[in-house]
């Protein structure tokens, strides 16, 4: 008898408790950036807060994109959470995808997410991810090696004034390389830069009618002279270099000049730094045709459609984009290490206000315009890409042939016409010509 | 030997291998078969319909294909040299007295124990890298400009983290094999005055040709699936975009299933076509 | 008559050999030496050789980043579960091959090595929906099933080569005496085979422990290997060399480790067999 309720009573409670276990832990895909391995390390305060348990999967941007793209096209189901781009947001919110996030709490307050922010991970004015940070891009420079070049730089300056500072900030011997940027191959690193970069030299991916635009002049422009001013005065072996790469010469001391995202701003003047005391921002730059080469991007997290964790997902999200998660952060770790672009309670935030690359983070999310970037109209929204599902896989393999004409293996002409068969091979298979 | 009885129970035996391993290719394979023909685009509402042999004109029209191929081919082709001439080479000097064999041996099998993505990933970074690589660092210590491996000479790079991983499996392969050689017969052939040279030609060579067989039929199956040491270093720029990366742009990047599709049945064919190949040279050489 | 060979001669060939050794193994010792430094260290010019300040730190930061244990033991249940479910369908199938050949043997044996030649990337579709279908995405045993078939071509060709050196009358012998198939195999063939299913046994283990493909791509959380726990790795912000040498030391030291204590064996399961 005893035995018996004994029995009942166990294995009732392993029920429960298997019940619960089931019930209450989350899948979460994110990509390995240094806010988002910061987030896992404050976990605990959700799952003080919501008995919720959280397991993460941590992984390289590439693999991470690969890894959510086949799960989510598939119906795969294997993760709560997925760390997506502004890029992947729209897409999947058309397709059905996602779960529309309009039914946040009041004191969560949507309306407080930056509009372009909002706007870009919205599809037809519904949200579909929330902002865990959002970027733009500008330039970071060394103030040190300005001076010593006897130059000063303008708040919004030229590509031919930086063309300039960079040569003249070049030292070889010393080991410093005016400017570095992004050159390596993949839609998300170099293919990023060189999108934003051709905007504000008057070129375009596509003309209304969707056909290629490689063989413009504005096109030959913006290649020519990126690899002219990286061969005078970039680092070796700039067309393998990416965000992280970029990021590790520049922290070295090794890069004059660095237009690249603006949350990298908090890393160049961070611990990791040995230059963190003379790092000095400005618009990313223009060649005076109305548009700037300037980006805008977000890591956001989204639930997949389908999730059996639906509620608990939205609270995981509510707990990771909100106001809280941003001063529970800057108590631990000082207000420079935020998660920055998301709100705009954060930019009216005297504390912040003080951070040295606020403002500028600030002006340059805002003045991208992701539904008009290009200087002749274009039919695509995005500024680094452009929001068709075939884009990716496109502009991976042009950037491909860009890295190697970086690199000299063929000529800037070579490069561009190989982008135009690819692009239009491409966009007939899709059947948009 | 082989009784009525025992023929029928060996057939019995051998079915669950067999039926498995038809399972594991078939499934798929119809599958792929399937999705070849048509029009399939997760992105852009899924399943769109047959489009007959499109795909298959597509993917081998495209101008990436025949690159494609021709990097595949240079890929196996430099690995299987540098694996098998260096291999030799290894294993006579290994095969020589000398002190702490047991020891040495170790140090060259241990880059076969390091998982594909970790040795891409260190050669990658810490011996590549252009600024902060090992390589690099070697390079300006003695007065030259340090070379940005992986954009400058892509494939010898490749080509060198693949040897590097295969090299210890062909070194102790021929290893095994020269012990076994009959050294009477060597000695012989030193007296009578044959030169280092053409002893190794005319006795230790076709002794190998055995093992030489072995290396090289293990060796391509694993070196056409190549994947991870591609996507960790160059992504497949720089033409390094051997076929099975580009099926894998074309699946996972542009999300055409249809068109990947039909370079996997590509894929197949020339891994088939590899495989009669082999078949030849292995048939006779494995008895 | 045997050749003398001369300390000098002996002196050149184990300097050589050294010298090559050590060069193979460089940049495993490197990554190894890396580890243990500081980030700054880790990229200083001129690089630091063994006298810097040693420190665990990267260690416990991986540590802290990731649980380990959890990718460690599945990737210890991986390779080792589908090793020896891969080598108890083979067994059979093996006997049958060397014991009873028939004409077909052969080319049975070569298209079960083709079926390796299929590029994985190609399947990954079919398969990832097959996976979904069964409920088997994320799961240790799934995955184990997969490795297991995509490594039983080398299992059952390694089998078949060592069972071809037993001498087939000792089984006919053990029939004889009255003993069934079963016993044949299980008391008679498998013993005298232990050295040749060890090797097996081993060398599919490391492939299948390094198997990158489908492990990353049919995972995520639960039943995600080592090869998962790298690609979290592979390029994080900032200085990253120590971190990421810590991180390769772990994924492969377990099987260094043991490649190591068992070397005999592998070498003889590296060459299949076939080389005698």
């Amino acid at each position: 008898m005893y035995l018996r309720t004994a029995l009942c009573a166990a294995s009732a409670l392993a029920l429960t408790a298997g019940a619960a276990m089931a019930q209450s832990t989350l899948t979460i895909a994110t990509v390995n950036n240094g806010d988002m391995i910061r987030m896992q390390g404050y976990t605990g305060d959700f799952t003080e807060k919501t008995g919720i348990a959280v397991e993460w999967v941590t992984l390289e941007e590439n693999v991470l994109r690969s890894r959510v793209t086949t799960d989510i096209t598939t119906k795969g189901g294997q993760f709560d959470i997925m760390t997506i781009g502004m890029y992947e947001t729209p897409i999947w919110g058309a397709n059905g995808w996602l779960v529309p996030l309009d039914d946040l709490s009041a004191e969560y307050d949507v309306d407080d997410i930056l509009p372009a922010m909002a706007g870009g991970l919205s599809h037809e004015g519904t949200l579909y991810a929330a902002p865990f940070y959002g970027e733009s891009s500008m330039i970071m420079y060394r103030t040190d090696l300005m001076e010593k070049a006897g130059m000063e730089m303008p708040d919004a300056p030229t590509w031919e004034f930086v063309r300039e500072a960079a040569a003249a900030m070049t030292d070889r011997d010393a080991d410093i390389n005016g400017i570095c940027l992004r050159g390596k191959a993949g839609w998300g690193e170099g293919g990023a830069f060189i999108t934003a970069m051709s905007n504000s030299f008057g070129a375009r991916w596509f003309d209304m009618d969707w056909n290629a635009q490689f063989d413009t002049e504005a096109w030959a422009n913006t290649l020519n002279f990126y690899k002219g001013m990286m061969d005078e005065s970039g680092p070796a072996g700039y067309a393998t270099n990416g965000f992280n790469e970029n990021l590790s010469l520049f922290n070295q001391g090794k890069c004059g000049m660095w237009i690249d995202a603006t949350v990298a701003a908090s890393f160049v003047t961070g611990d990791d730094s040995t230059v963190a005391d003379s790092v000095g921002f400005a618009l990313a730059p223009d060649t005076g045709l109305g548009k700037r080469s300037n980006w805008l991007w977000a890591w956001a997290l989204a639930v997949p459609a389908g999730t059996q964790q639906e509620a608990e997902a939205k609270q995981f999200i509510e707990w990771a984009t909100s106001k809280d998660y941003i001063e529970l952060v800057a108590e631990n770790e000082g207000w420079a290490n935020v998660p920055p672009g998301a709100r705009t309670s954060l930019y009216e935030n005297p504390e912040y206000q003080k951070v040295p690359f606020a403002q500028k983070t600030l002006d340059s999310i805002l003045s991208a315009d992701p539904t008009d970037s290009t200087v002749e109209p274009s039919p695509y929204v995005g500024i680094q890409f452009a929001a068709i599902p075939e884009f990716a896989g496109i502009a991976t393999e042009v950037s491909q042939e860009f890295s190697a004409a970086y690199a000299g293996q063929q000529s800037v002409e070579d490069a561009l016409a190989k982008a135009q068969a690819i692009t239009n091979e491409a966009m007939e298979a899709a059947g948009y010509r | 030997m082989a009784t009525k009885a025992s023929r029928s129970a060996a057939r019995v035996m051998m079915a669950p291998a067999v039926v498995l391993l038809l399972g594991w290719m078939l499934v798929p394979l119809i599958m792929t078969l399937w999705f070849s023909f048509r029009t399939y685009l997760p992105l852009r509402g899924g399943d769109q319909g047959w489009t007959g042999f499109d795909n298959y004109v597509r993917f081998v029209t495209s101008s990436s294909f025949w690159p494609a191929i021709s990097t595949t081919l240079v890929l196996l082709v430099g690995v299987l040299t540098i694996t098998i001439v260096l291999g030799v080479l290894l294993a006579i000097l290994l095969d020589q007295p000398m002190w702490g064999q047991g020891v040495v041996r170790i140090l060259v099998i241990a880059p076969f124990f390091v998982m594909p993505t970790v040795s891409a990933l260190v050669w990658k970074n810490i011996f590549m890298d252009p600024t902060n690589g090992l390589l690099a660092h070697l390079w300006r210590f003695f007065g030259a400009e340090s070379v940005s491996w992986l954009s400058d000479a892509p494939m010898v790079s490749l080509i060198m983290i693949v040897s590097w991983q295969w090299l210890p499996f062909a070194t102790l392969i021929l290893l095994t094999a020269i012990q076994s050689l009959d050294g009477e017969q060597m000695e012989a052939a030193e007296m009578d005055g044959a030169s280092v040279l053409s002893r190794f030609f005319y006795i230790a060579l076709p002794h190998l040709s055995r093992a030489i067989t072995i290396v090289i039929l293990i060796q391509t199956i694993f070196l056409l699936a190549i994947f991870a040491e591609i996507f960790v270093t160059t992504g497949g720029a720089f033409g390094t975009r051997t076929l099975s990366y580009l099926i894998f742009q074309r699946v996972l990047e542009s999300q055409n299933i249809g068109l990947g599709s039909a370079g996997g049945v590509y894929a197949i064919i020339l891994a088939n076509i590899v495989a009669i190949f082999l078949m030849r040279i292995v048939g006779k050489n494995l008895d | 008559m045997a050749r003398a060979v001369t300390n000098q001669r002996k002196m050149i060939n184990t300097a050589a050999a050294w010298i090559i050794g050590l060069l193979i193994f460089f940049p495993i010792l490197w990554t190894m030496l890396t580890s243990f430094k500081s980030e700054a260290q880790a990229i200083a010019d001129p690089p630091i050789f063994l006298f810097f300040d040693w420190t665990t730190e990267n260690y416990s930061t991986v540590m802290e980043r990731s649980n380990y244990g959890r990718f460690l033991w599945n990737s210890i249940f991986i390779a080792g579960g589908s090793t020896i479910l891969g080598i108890i369908i083979a067994i059979p199938a093996a006997w049958s091959m060397a014991f009873v050949p028939s004409k077909r043997t052969k080319d049975i044996l070569l298209w079960m090595l083709s079926t390796k030649m299929l590029p994985a990337v190609g399947v990954l579709y079919p398969i990832y929906l097959l996976f979904i279908q069964f409920g088997l995405l994320d799961n240790v045993y799934g995955l184990t099933f997969v490795l297991m078939l995509i490594n039983l071509p080398i299992i059952v060709w390694m089998l078949y080569t060592y069972f071809r050196e037993i001498p087939g009358e000792i089984l006919e012998a053990a029939r004889m005496d009255g003993a069934t198939l079963r016993d044949e195999i299980l008391y008679v063939l498998t013993p005298m085979a232990i050295p040749g299913i060890a090797s097996t046994l081993l060398l599919n283990f490391i492939l299948a422990w390094n198997e990158a493909f489908w492990t990353l791509n049919l995972t995520a959380a639960k039943a995600a290997p080592l090869t998962a726990f790298i690609a979290s790795y592979s390029s994080p912000e900032g200085l990253f060399y120590a971190k990421l040498s810590a991180a390769s030391t772990m994924a492969i030291a377990p099987i260094l480790i043991l490649g190591w204590f068992s070397q005999k064996q592998l070498v003889r399961g590296l060459t299949f067999g076939a080389v005698k």
